[in-house]
């Protein structure tokens, strides 16, 4: 493989969201001045940056201790159903989750509850910047603790047979062995943490209490929809995506090529696992984030179950929607896939910093709306029908993934280069052989957790089927959004069940399908 | 494996164009998602008026009013769209500005309008008034005025939604500074303790409301008519204010382009005709524009003393002004 397919599909990627955004910005010139001036998206960008700072700050910090801990414990009951409850917050739809906090930390959820009956007042604090941070550390700090993880297990043997010989205590284990192992993806996971933080639009809103710790995506909506000035969404949209691009070089420098470790790749145990001291240690951090991850989820079930579970599984619409997001998402995740695969390929070969993989990180800091628009635009420009609304949301979302595949695999891929690359080249391997037989293997698992991701995150997003809605094109996020609006609740409620459980099973099953069976 | 890719996308676009193959005629209808669900007027108003059009009626539905506009900007003159249902009183100037509309040209004197009714580009199918709904069970002394609101005790919350993404939150905005004029960014600042929060849409502030997060919710003085007629729940009630109820009329237009005009006069007259107009209370849950047959549901409340509106053309040209006014007393 050479870097050619790579850089076509960079180039495609970079004339998607610049024409997107080109588009929007010719139909209608931004007012630059007046964009300069407002002094609301000063109050915006500072407050939004600090939110999404201290969010993924909290979320990465979290995530390190946990990670650690499940690599300690490398087989306990659960264990397993524990890190594919990891997999899910990350892609519950927006409303879906704001419920579920709302059930559990809100004025009458289940904390307030418990601590009430416990004679102590807590009085409200979902709403404002700790409930941003509750939502934002449920949804990064699990899918941050499962990427840290695997940095972990990744870790040859030979360290920890040299760990076990000099004799080395925790402190002396995270030091040297733990966090340069840590350090490779930290960088990554924290760029991308921050981004979705970023950008994020109903969490931020909602459960910030109001505009003041609203996103920039919410003065974007409000350009595209009522002002219908679409150079000034153009312009936010390029705002954030400097912003998020800024930051994502910035830490760029900080991803550090991991030593080359020439590994037996089979595990070896751990010196720092007999203490009874650790073991508790571990298994309360185990406990507290199962809890953490599981209660809201736990709700999403018992709401949906006392809901009206047995009439909206009986429904033909419900299947229709389901069946209309499956297709979607699998398209998502096929062109996602593929293309973000190409470009990792790419960059591997012609440079270590990957200015592919930058690129294939772009679309998360790109307004979902605005690039929405801009396409619809081109789109209509270029003599498209509404029959290919469902085509183009197929495309957005597998952009809009792209992301995640670079992020999860780029890291492993780089390592297998290291390991692989003299070796290939003074045996000839290469091209397809060399990925049937070295690479392929040893990327499974990664690219099986990637794809999985994008198309769980395809199957809740509501943002590019809002604006493209076509006839008979309800997915269930849209249906949850009908069913609210004809004050359905209990049906929503059922509907949230079914989304998340098939999101989840669809998760699992690709997960499996593509990773392969041992995991875990 | 690119081949399996190619394949679905195929599947895909094939499998929504395959609808086409009809012989009848088309009328494009562009509408709101909640319009055209399960539970909204879309259903039954598809199978009446394909029973004496001779056509195919096919609803093309996005995610609220708002973005039904900018989505038929969006598309400009090559828009399929014959009617656009579903734009409101606060948008109709800029649709109408847009060039995008054609005159109705129907004699609508025959409408049961609380507000007299001039648009030439519009029809209004139903109108409803933005209330502070709560639950009596839970708030013991409702505001009485919106005074009363804005200076009430700021332990009772109130949920409303954010004027950018959402009707009602836009209406509430009107609503106050039609009552206090210049005085409307100081009324926000005095109201902002109360507001527990501010929600993207009507649905998630409702459904907090109903998961008891806040004793009081913006929302319509038909929703408690909601819970007595579906669900025998008659604890919920509207306030109503003596300065009067912020009022929303919905409305639908010709495209200027149209492909098929007289179907979409057909359809305009059909609206506001028994049969469109009987299905809008109990799925729309709003004030029909006609006499419906066997007279409106007893639970609808009647209507409030004093109507509140500001003309379009007034808001077209200050929205974004009082948005921004709102956006600074809000965010400090």
């Amino acid at each position: 493989m050479t870097g050619l397919p790579g850089a076509a599909v960079a180039a495609a990627l970079l004339l998607i969201l610049g024409g997107a955004l080109a588009a929007l910005i010719a139909a209608a010139p931004p007012d630059l001045a007046a964009i300069a001036a407002d002094s609301y998206l000063h109050h915006v960008l500072l407050f939004t940056s600090l939110q999404a700072g201290l969010s993924c700050l909290l979320s990465v910090l979290l995530a390190i201790p946990v990670a650690r801990a499940l690599a300690r414990r490398g087989s306990f009951t659960g264990r397993t159903l524990l890190l594919r409850l990891f997999g899910l917050p990350m892609v519950m739809p927006a409303i879906v989750t704001v419920f579920a906090m709302v059930a559990l930390y809100g004025e009458s959820g289940w904390l307030h509850w418990l601590m009430a009956n416990a004679g102590l007042s807590t009085g409200g604090f979902l709403y404002g910047l700790s409930g941003i941070l509750i939502a934002h550390i449920f949804f990064n700090m699990p899918f941050a603790a499962r990427a840290f993880l695997a940095a972990l297990e990744a870790v040859p043997g030979e360290s920890w047979r040299l760990a076990s010989q000099l004799g080395m205590n925790g402190r002396q284990i995270f030091r040297l062995i733990e966090w340069p192992a840590l350090k490779g993806s930290l960088g990554s996971v924290a760029a991308l943490v921050f981004m979705l933080c970023f950008a994020s639009f109903a969490i931020t809103l909602t459960l910030g209490g109001g505009p003041r710790w609203a996103s920039l995506e919410a003065a974007i909506y409000q350009a595209l929809r009522y002002d219908f000035d679409l150079g000034r969404a153009a312009v936010l949209a390029l705002l954030q995506l400097a912003i998020s691009g800024a930051l994502l070089l910035g830490l760029h420098r900080f991803v550090l090529p991991a030593p080359v470790a020439l590994g037996l790749g089979r595990p070896i145990a751990r010196p720092d696992m007999a203490g009874q001291g650790g073991l508790a240690l571990d298994a309360i951090v185990i406990a507290l984030a199962a809890l953490y991850v599981g209660l809201p989820v736990v709700s999403v079930i018992i709401a949906g179950a006392t809901g009206s579970l047995v009439g909206v599984l009986t429904a033909p619409a419900t299947w229709q929607a389901a069946g209309i997001g499956v297709a979607v998402a699998l398209s998502a995740m096929l062109l996602a896939t593929f293309g973000a695969l190409l470009m990792i390929a790419g960059s591997g070969r012609l440079s270590r910093s990957g200015p592919f993989q930058f690129i294939a990180s772009l679309p998360l800091a790109a307004s979902p709306l605005a690039l929405g628009a801009g396409l619809f635009v081109l789109l209509t420009r270029f003599g498209g029908t509404l029959e290919m609304g469902l085509g183009l949301v197929a495309l957005i979302n597998g952009l809009m993934g792209m992301p995640y595949i670079v992020r999860v695999v780029a890291p492993a891929f780089r390592d297998s280069a290291e390991r692989h690359d003299r070796l290939c080249a003074s045996l000839g391997i290469a091209g397809w052989n060399r990925w049937r037989l070295i690479d392929g293997p040893l990327l499974r698992r990664p690219i099986g957790l990637a794809m999985a991701l994008v198309a769980a995150l395809s199957l809740g997003d509501l943002g590019a089927i809002a604006l493209f809605g076509t006839p008979n094109t309800t997915t269930l996020p849209l249906l949850i959004y009908q069913q609210l609006a004809a004050y359905h609740l209990d049906a929503a409620a059922a509907t949230a069940l079914l989304l998340v459980a098939l999101t989840f099973g669809c998760f699992v099953l690709i997960e499996r399908l593509v990773g392969g069976p041992a995991h875990g | 494996m690119k081949r399996i890719l190619a394949l679905i996308l195929i599947s895909i676009i094939g499998s929504t164009a395959a609808s086409r193959a009809d012989d009848l005629p088309v009328l494009t209808v562009y509408t709101y998602s909640s319009f055209v669900s399960d539970w909204g007027p879309g259903p039954a108003v598809k199978k009446a008026f394909e029973a004496e059009c001779a056509c195919k009626l096919n609803f093309v539905a996005v995610e609220d009013g708002v973005v039904l506009l900018s989505r038929l900007r969006l598309e400009g003159a090559s828009s399929p769209a014959d009617v656009v249902l579903g734009l409101d009183t606060n948008l109709t100037a800029e649709a109408a500005a847009t060039g995008l509309f054609t005159p109705h040209k129907m004699d609508l004197s025959a409408l049961q309008l609380p507000i007299a009714w001039h648009d030439a580009d519009f029809v209004p199918y139903d109108f409803g008034y933005f209330a502070f709904v709560y639950d009596t069970t839970k708030l013991k002394n409702p505001p009485h005025s919106l005074a009363d609101l804005v200076g009430g005790a700021s332990s009772d919350k109130i949920l409303i939604e954010d004027p950018r993404s959402s009707t009602p939150g836009l209406g509430l905005l009107l609503w106050i500074k039609q009552v206090y004029g210049d005085q409307a960014a100081a009324v926000w600042q005095k109201l902002k303790p109360r507001i527990l929060t501010v929600s993207k849409s009507w649905d998630e502030a409702y459904g907090l409301f109903l998961k008891g997060e806040a004793p009081l919710v913006l929302s319509y003085t038909t929703s408690p008519a909601y819970h007595i007629i579906e669900e025998k729940k008659t604890q919920y009630a509207a306030a109503e204010f003596p300065e009067g109820q912020y009022m929303q009329v919905e409305v639908a237009g010709i495209t200027a382009h149209a492909r098929q005009p007289e179907l979409a006069r057909k359809f305009l007259t059909f609206m506001v005709s028994k049969k469109f107009q009987d299905a809008i209370p109990e799925t729309n849950w709003m004030f029909p524009v006609t006499a419906v047959t066997g007279g409106l549901p007893s639970a609808f409340p009647p209507l409030p003393k004093k109507t509140l509106m500001i003309a379009p053309e007034d808001i077209a040209a200050h929205r974004k002004a009082w948005i921004d006014e709102w956006l600074a007393a809000m965010s400090q």
